[in-house]
């Protein structure tokens, strides 16, 4: 029988489908109407029961039938799954970040996610990558071309932003800029890792950890290794996928 | 009816546009929020009928009785010692500072990173747009925190303004220095309303408002059980109109709920199913309309059972104990009561503490949300305490920093329900 996960996030809408193994793992872009998206991404599949998670679950859920899981429950789930000897989780997603501690049952223990603002995603990184004429899968590469350090002190997006523009201004390297900007949000995220308290080993999820250069100032900051999933992306969808199975549902 | 409240906000000097706006955004909200709960209490029709008529019924009784020559005296703040209004015969209300409307407004003139509280209320009579500051005669303010403290010195430049100051220490010394602002308030009350406190009326004040402390401890009690009887939502609007609803009417009103509520709970009715997670909110006030956090929470599931907050507990907790003696007797009783409100403006405040782990106890909790208003930095920094505590208690805790905007809300209906899927019993 087959199982199927929704994460429906800010960016990206990613499906996975799982019977004894994961069947299908797609990615695709949310866009305006991700409702309709999250149709035609399950048109022709058939499924025995359907869980959503992410950003438009409420809205996406009733509809389609699925139950509902937090992506933070999902994120530590699919994690423990792909890693059974995995006890904590970064996730750095489009619209926000979360520090997830697991307990030895795989059970979400204790968590972070940062505030109401961008600082620290996803996003901030792509409106940063935006202003510094690269796409998002470039702006970690410019980071790591840098050959000098220099510091941006705010992470608010748009106080960040007007930094960034006058640090253009002064003729500072872009590749600098990117690095130091980079360096904001992973010292943002061990903050987070710090007050939850992670424990080894530690994945490394979401689309944000397909960045080496964050992955790289995250392991130097942390003092160990990242686990990177192949499919960083798809770890909450996978996380719904196994609750539709288990039959096990959130609050 | 309608026509009235218009003229009546027309006399009060308001800026009836705005106004407006804010009268006709309510309406759905409340509906979205209140309305459509199910199987509420049928006490609760009163304080429907309340917010339906938010600026007018009430608005006008105070406008009756200062047209009788009586005063209004608005406050902000639990530690503003009512009783000492009533005894001189004026009338105290508590104002509605939960409202994200007049929050723009406020920054015009206060730093945007000040609590939605101290801008929502300067935006109130910034903009003319809250009738109870418009009736009221003078606006007390207290110093409880740094942001209240420089608003109050603005605001006095719109509408009069006396400021109690509160102690931020709980030795002999302080409790001195709060008597004498007692005594202080009790002079300036007296030269407002042209009366004179006694003991014999400050006494009666006293027995009033001890038996709406009273009614809202019964209340409370009520939401111990399992299944609880009532919503949080449903009670914190309950704990919220107290602050400005004539004290005697609001007494009876809450003991009819309370009525009710024991034939539920004798008949083991429960406004959740008997597993719903039962949440202890800690922190920040939340004055009306603000229902945000609550709506989020039991939206998700679960009920809240208790607030340990100044729209909660610390409102009604400790009743004043008057002694048999003269009007100093009764003034330092009054006094003692205020300086047993645990709040962050006080440093140590472990009793705070120690009052969030017997509450998650008696309530049967859960789990705490920790509520901060953004940029409330007592309540912010206190929390690292709390979260330390509660972890040793093993109590599971969520911090929760937000002001009353909308934009968040996404975010903390994630939390909120990853939280309850943490704890789900």
């Amino acid at each position: 029988m087959i199982y199927a996960g929704l994460d429906v996030g800010s960016r990206t809408i990613k499906l996975v489908t799982f019977d004894a193994t994961i069947r299908d793992s797609r990615v695709i872009e949310t866009g305006v109407n991700p409702m309709r998206r999250c149709r035609e991404l399950l048109s022709e599949k058939k499924y025995e029961r359907l869980v959503v998670t992410g950003y438009g679950r409420h809205l996406v859920a009733p509809v389609l039938q699925g139950e509902i899981v937090s992506e933070i429950k999902a994120f530590a789930i699919g994690s423990r799954y792909l890693f059974p000897e995995c006890y904590s989780v970064i996730d750095i997603g489009g619209q926000d970040s979360k520090v997830i501690l697991l307990s030895d049952k795989g059970e979400v223990r204790k968590f972070e996610m940062n505030d109401r603002c961008a600082a620290g995603t996803g996003k901030f990184l792509e409106i940063m990558a935006n202003t510094l004429e690269v796409n998002i899968a470039g702006i970690g590469n410019l980071a790591l071309s840098a050959s000098k350090i220099i510091q941006i002190n705010s992470l608010c997006t748009v106080f960040a932003e007007s930094e960034v523009v006058s640090l253009i201004a002064k003729g500072e390297e872009p590749g600098a800029i990117a690095l130091a900007l980079h360096e904001a949000i992973a010292t943002r995220i061990v903050t987070m890792v710090r007050r939850v308290g992670i424990k080894e080993k530690i994945v490394f999820a979401g689309g944000a950890s397909l960045n080496r250069c964050l992955q790289k100032l995250l392991e130097q900051k942390l003092g160990v290794g990242l686990i990177i999933p192949d499919s960083p992306q798809t770890v909450g969808a996978l996380g719904a996928a196994l609750l539709a199975k288990s039959g096990k549902f959130g609050s | 009816m309608a026509n009235e409240n218009v003229q009546m906000w027309k006399e009060l000097g308001m800026d009836l546009k705005p106004h407006e706006t804010l009268m006709n955004a309510l309406g759905p909200i409340f509906q979205e929020i209140y309305l459509s709960q199910k199987n509420r209490p049928q006490g609760m029709g009163f304080y429907d009928f309340v917010v339906g008529d938010i600026h007018g019924i009430r608005v006008k009784e105070l406008r009756e009785h200062a047209k009788n020559g009586g005063k209004v005296v608005a406050t902000y703040c639990v530690f503003v010692p009512e009783e000492i209004v009533w005894a001189a015969g004026g009338i105290p209300v508590g104002l509605c500072a939960g409202a994200q409307f007049s929050v723009p407004l406020a920054e015009s003139v206060l730093p945007r990173n000040t609590c939605a509280l101290i801008k929502s209320s300067f935006g109130f009579k910034l903009g003319r747009i809250c009738p109870y500051v418009q009736a009221s005669h003078l606006i007390v303010g207290e110093t409880t925190c740094d942001g209240k403290k420089k608003m109050f010195e603005i605001l006095n430049q719109y509408q009069s303004v006396y400021v109690m100051e509160v102690p931020n220490k709980k030795t002999e010394r302080s409790r001195q220095l709060w008597l004498g602002e007692v005594v202080a308030f009790k002079d300036v009350i007296e030269k407002l309303t042209g009366n004179k406190v006694t003991g014999e009326n400050l006494r009666q004040a006293i027995d009033m408002v001890n038996d709406r402390r009273r009614a809202l401890q019964r209340l409370y009690n009520l939401r111990k059980v399992k299944p609880v009887p009532i919503s949080g939502k449903d009670a914190l609007l309950v704990t919220q109109v107290s602050f400005y609803d004539d004290a005697k009417r609001d007494t009876q009103m809450i003991n009819a709920l309370c009525d009710e509520l024991d034939k539920r709970v004798a008949a083991g009715q429960g406004i959740a199913p008997a597993n719903a997670p039962r949440i202890l909110v800690s922190g920040s006030p939340m004055a009306i309309p603000n229902w945000k956090l609550h709506h989020i929470i039991e939206s998700a599931g679960a009920v809240v059972v208790c607030e340990e907050s100044c729209t909660g507990t610390r409102f009604f907790s400790d009743l004043v104990e008057p002694g048999p003696g003269g009007l100093d007797e009764q003034l330092k009783a009054v006094a003692n009561r205020y300086m047993n409100i645990h709040c962050a403006c006080f440093t140590p405040n472990e009793e705070r503490l120690d009052d969030i782990v017997r509450l998650a106890k008696e309530y049967q909790a859960d789990g705490v949300v920790h509520y901060n208003l953004q940029f409330c930095h007592t309540y912010a920094t206190e929390a690292a305490q709390v979260e330390k505590r509660l972890e040793k208690e093993g109590i599971p805790l969520l911090r929760i920093e937000t002001d009353y905007s909308d934009e968040d809300t996404g975010q903390l209906k994630n939390r909120i329900e990853a939280f309850l899927e943490m704890i789900k019993p």
